[in-house]
């Protein structure tokens, strides 16, 4: 086979049922062989964080926004019908039902399946996170250069 | 028909078939066929594009019951 084929998604939200989808695409193209890198950027950095953060380097400010919104692949909520949380646990079930692998799963399998995990750099500044304070599937951090330059060779670029 | 390998995907839905299909396929020499059985009917339009796509054989598909069996030939 020639050079594979290269997808880009790019995962803004840290919605439970957008990072599903996202991984859903990213195992999927994995599965075909396609170099896949998923940019995490904003809210996306969300989904990647380790369950628990130090305080580290963080401001005030930075550090009160992470106690707000803690995110890590367990805790993310369902961007629609979350009702506090039931309706999220209620999601989780079902899932779990029809042996669908959980976000967590997700992310092992696509990091197994040589998915590239990238980090933006600019939302760790502002979000005064570090690289220690994510999963370690995640090996790079970038800018939007690096992912402007995969992505104008890809075949598949998403925004999630 | 024979195969040299067999996955069995039931119950699990997109992507895992396809998934479970490409690990497997990783692991066999050229000319090997593996049989995959699922219940996702999505598997029917899924494995020819995966097939397409990789470039291996999408040799056939049979409906047994729910299940669909299929039956795929590594390429390279």
């Amino acid at each position: 086979m020639s050079e594979p084929e290269k997808m880009t998604i790019i995962v803004f939200s840290d919605d439970l049922d957008r990072a599903l989808a996202a991984f859903n695409l990213a195992n999927t193209g994995a599965s075909f062989g396609m170099d896949v890198t998923m940019f995490f950027t904003f809210w996306g950095l969300g989904v990647i964080k380790k369950e628990r953060v130090e305080r580290g380097e963080k401001g005030f400010m930075q550090w009160m926004m992470g106690l707000m919104k803690r995110g890590s692949a367990k805790r993310l909520k369902m961007s629609q019908m979350n009702m506090m949380g039931a309706g999220t646990g209620m999601m989780k079930s079902l899932m779990k039902t029809y042996k669908m692998p959980s976000l967590p799963e997700m992310i092992s399998l696509a990091k197994e399946q040589g998915v590239r995990f990238v980090a933006c750099t600019t939302s760790m500044a502002l979000m005064g996170l570090a690289e220690d304070d994510f999963i370690d599937e995640v090996e790079e951090v970038a800018g939007a250069a690096t992912y402007l330059g995969i992505a104008s060779e890809g075949k598949v670029n998403l925004f999630i | 028909m024979e195969a040299d390998k067999k996955v069995d995907c039931v119950g699990l839905y997109c992507p895992m078939p396809i998934v479970k299909t490409a690990q497997a396929i990783k692991e066999m020499l050229p000319g090997q066929v593996l049989e995959v059985i699922a219940d996702d009917k999505g598997i029917k339009s899924d494995m020819p594009a995966w097939c397409d796509k990789t470039g291996n054989e999408c040799l056939s598909m049979e409906d047994a019951g729910d299940e669909v069996k299929v039956y795929v030939r590594k390429s390279q």
